[in-house]
């Protein structure tokens, strides 16, 4: 995810709401209470283990070098050597992403739906596989076999963000389609003279707008968190470029920017795990009906 | 769906050959098992020895601790605390990189804030044998998402354990250990070894956090395939970095077989 970026991690948005587990009801009131303080410990700790580096963070990104209390290090930021640079490449690689994951996954995730279901488990085999063989092997391979001239382009970033972005892009919008009744609605339109394109733009897109925007925050935060193949591709994005800064002149840069990318991370899955939310909660609506 | 075929070898089936591929290939051309020899000593066995206890340690302490912390959350009876941690560990699984590193540096490194606190308690990292920028250190680190990946994993199979097991187990007078030893934990148990070879396989694989943490220092098996693609090759060795990358696949192909089987057994209990 790793992130993104990081460590693969598919399985999150999943159903995690379910019911509480029944809490006992014969038991005797001396252990009950045991039971609550042995959560109230585990609960603690883990909140001590999960906050104190958050605060650590911010503590440093608000620090001067002088150690006083102080937005310097935000304020220098955008004007540090390198810096601009590397977000517009950032933003470049992100966009191109974007666009042709779009462009690719969602005709092969509603062409698989509506006319051949069949092959959905193929899919799900394949869409899992970037997670299964890790970014520093595809790098390895992709620097052994691809021609000169695509390693010369930055674009081979985006070209393998799409695959790394799959596992995640897929499962959205395959979430997405299910929620829907897609031949229906694919049916009443071709039956009102809506030609196939007219059907995608007009009628299942709309339809799918959570799911695309979710995948879209996703690949979004892929790209702007992914180190391993960009430094490894010798191109300065963010994360590399945050790396690479020289620490000797001021450090606290170092720690604000990853703050920023940090939070700005959240804020993107929060938005993704709520519209997730909203989505299981109208298919849950279609399926009560 | 053709394009799909396409970009999909492209992207993934050309390199995954290409790795396998290159890793059976001299330097000078041919086909050789040198590469692959190579791999199996010194070094870079070493580095694959080191990978795999990390793999299994950030397998078993997050996946204990986890199923702890997700049944404390679980049987909790507040709303808002089981939303705000379902919210959470969906965000903090996603998170590695290299924002962790930096993160934790200003935590646990050299002036960092617990390194501080700690201190004036009396406590020296150093002495204790924690080093942020060593295996330990890394431990630690990955410890913040695998923790939360855990605990995503593991929830909906505690919401599997039905309460009239336990209440069946009570009405026969078991007490809670026996309870957990003869039912709660068989039954769980195929779930958590899952949930375990996931986070056996993430920790194995990744890369961004320890290299920048330990400035590509440590022996981890992806460590040394970035080194070798950043050029810090012994002349006469340049294919190795694919064999390392070929038994990486390995491993992780063996890991993937296992938990693909433990999840069919675990979804047994989960209807």
């Amino acid at each position: 995810m790793a992130p993104i970026g990081g460590p693969g991690s598919l399985f999150e948005f999943e159903a995690v709401e379910s019911e509480p587990v029944a809490e006992f009801s014969s038991g005797a009131p001396t252990r009950r209470r045991r039971i609550r303080w042995w959560r109230l410990v585990v609960l603690v700790l883990a909140g001590v283990y999960f906050l104190i580096p958050i605060y650590a963070g911010l503590k440093f990104s608000f620090e001067n070098v002088a150690g006083h209390l102080s937005d310097q290090a935000f304020r220098d930021l955008p004007s540090a050597p390198g810096f601009t640079a590397a977000l517009t490449l950032s933003l470049k690689l992100a966009l191109a992403t974007v666009v042709i994951s779009t462009v690719l996954m969602v005709p092969t995730s509603i062409y698989v739906h509506v006319r051949v279901p069949q092959l959905r488990r193929l899919l799900d085999v394949v869409t899992v596989l970037p997670i299964v063989i890790p970014p520093i092997v595809l790098i390895v391979g992709v620097l052994g076999a691809f021609p000169q001239w695509a390693k010369a382009s930055p674009y081979l970033l985006s070209f393998m963000y799409v695959i790394l972005a799959m596992p995640f892009v897929y499962r959205s919008l395959d979430a997405g389609l299910g929620a829907i009744d897609l031949k229906t609605l694919a049916e009443a339109s071709r039956s009102l003279g809506g030609n196939w394109f007219k059907t995608l733009w007009r009628v299942i897109l709309p339809n799918i707008r959570p799911a695309l925007l979710s995948a879209t925050v996703l690949t979004l935060a892929l790209v702007f968190g992914e180190y391993t193949m960009a430094s490894l591709d010798l191109w300065t994005t963010i994360p590399v470029w945050i790396v690479q800064f020289n620490t000797s002149s001021n450090g606290h840069i170092q720690v604000a920017a990853s703050m920023l990318g940090l939070v700005g991370t959240w804020i993107l899955l929060v938005l993704v795990v709520s519209l997730d939310r909203s989505q299981s909660r109208r298919s849950r609506r279609k399926l009560g009906a | 769906m053709a394009p799909f075929v396409i970009y999909s070898f492209l992207g993934l089936g050309i390199p995954a050959l290409a790795v396998i591929y290159e890793a059976f290939r001299g330097d000078s051309g041919g086909w050789t098992l040198s590469n692959v020899n190579e791999i199996v000593h010194g070094v870079f066995l070493t580095g694959f020895e080191n990978s795999l206890k990390l793999g299994l340690l950030s397998a078993l302490i997050p996946g204990v601790l986890g199923v702890f912390l997700a049944y404390a959350i679980q049987t909790s009876k507040s709303n808002t605390l089981r939303r705000l941690s379902a919210t959470a560990s969906g965000v903090l699984a996603n998170f590695g990189g290299i924002n962790l590193t930096f993160i934790f540096i200003a935590t646990l490194g050299s002036t960092g804030v617990l390194t501080y606190w700690l201190q004036d308690l009396g406590i020296k990292l150093t002495s204790i044998g924690f080093n942020l920028y060593s295996f330990s250190g890394v431990l630690v680190v990955y410890m913040y998402f695998q923790l939360p990946l855990m605990v995503l994993v593991i929830t909906p199979a505690l919401g599997g354990l039905r309460a009239n097991w336990r209440e069946a187990a009570e009405n026969m007078g078991a007490s809670s250990w026996r309870y957990w030893l003869h039912v709660g934990v068989p039954v769980l148990l195929p779930s958590i070894l899952g949930g375990m070879l996931l986070l056996f396989g993430s920790a194995f694989a990744a890369y961004a956090t320890a290299e920048t943490l330990t400035l590509g220092l440590i022996a981890l098996s992806p460590i040394q395939i970035g080194n070798f693609l950043n050029g810090n090759v012994i002349a006469g060795q340049t294919h190795v970095g694919y064999a390392i990358a070929f038994g990486m696949l390995i491993i992780l192909a063996i890991t993937m077989i296992v938990y693909s089987l433990v999840r069919k057994r675990a979804s047994k209990w989960l209807q």
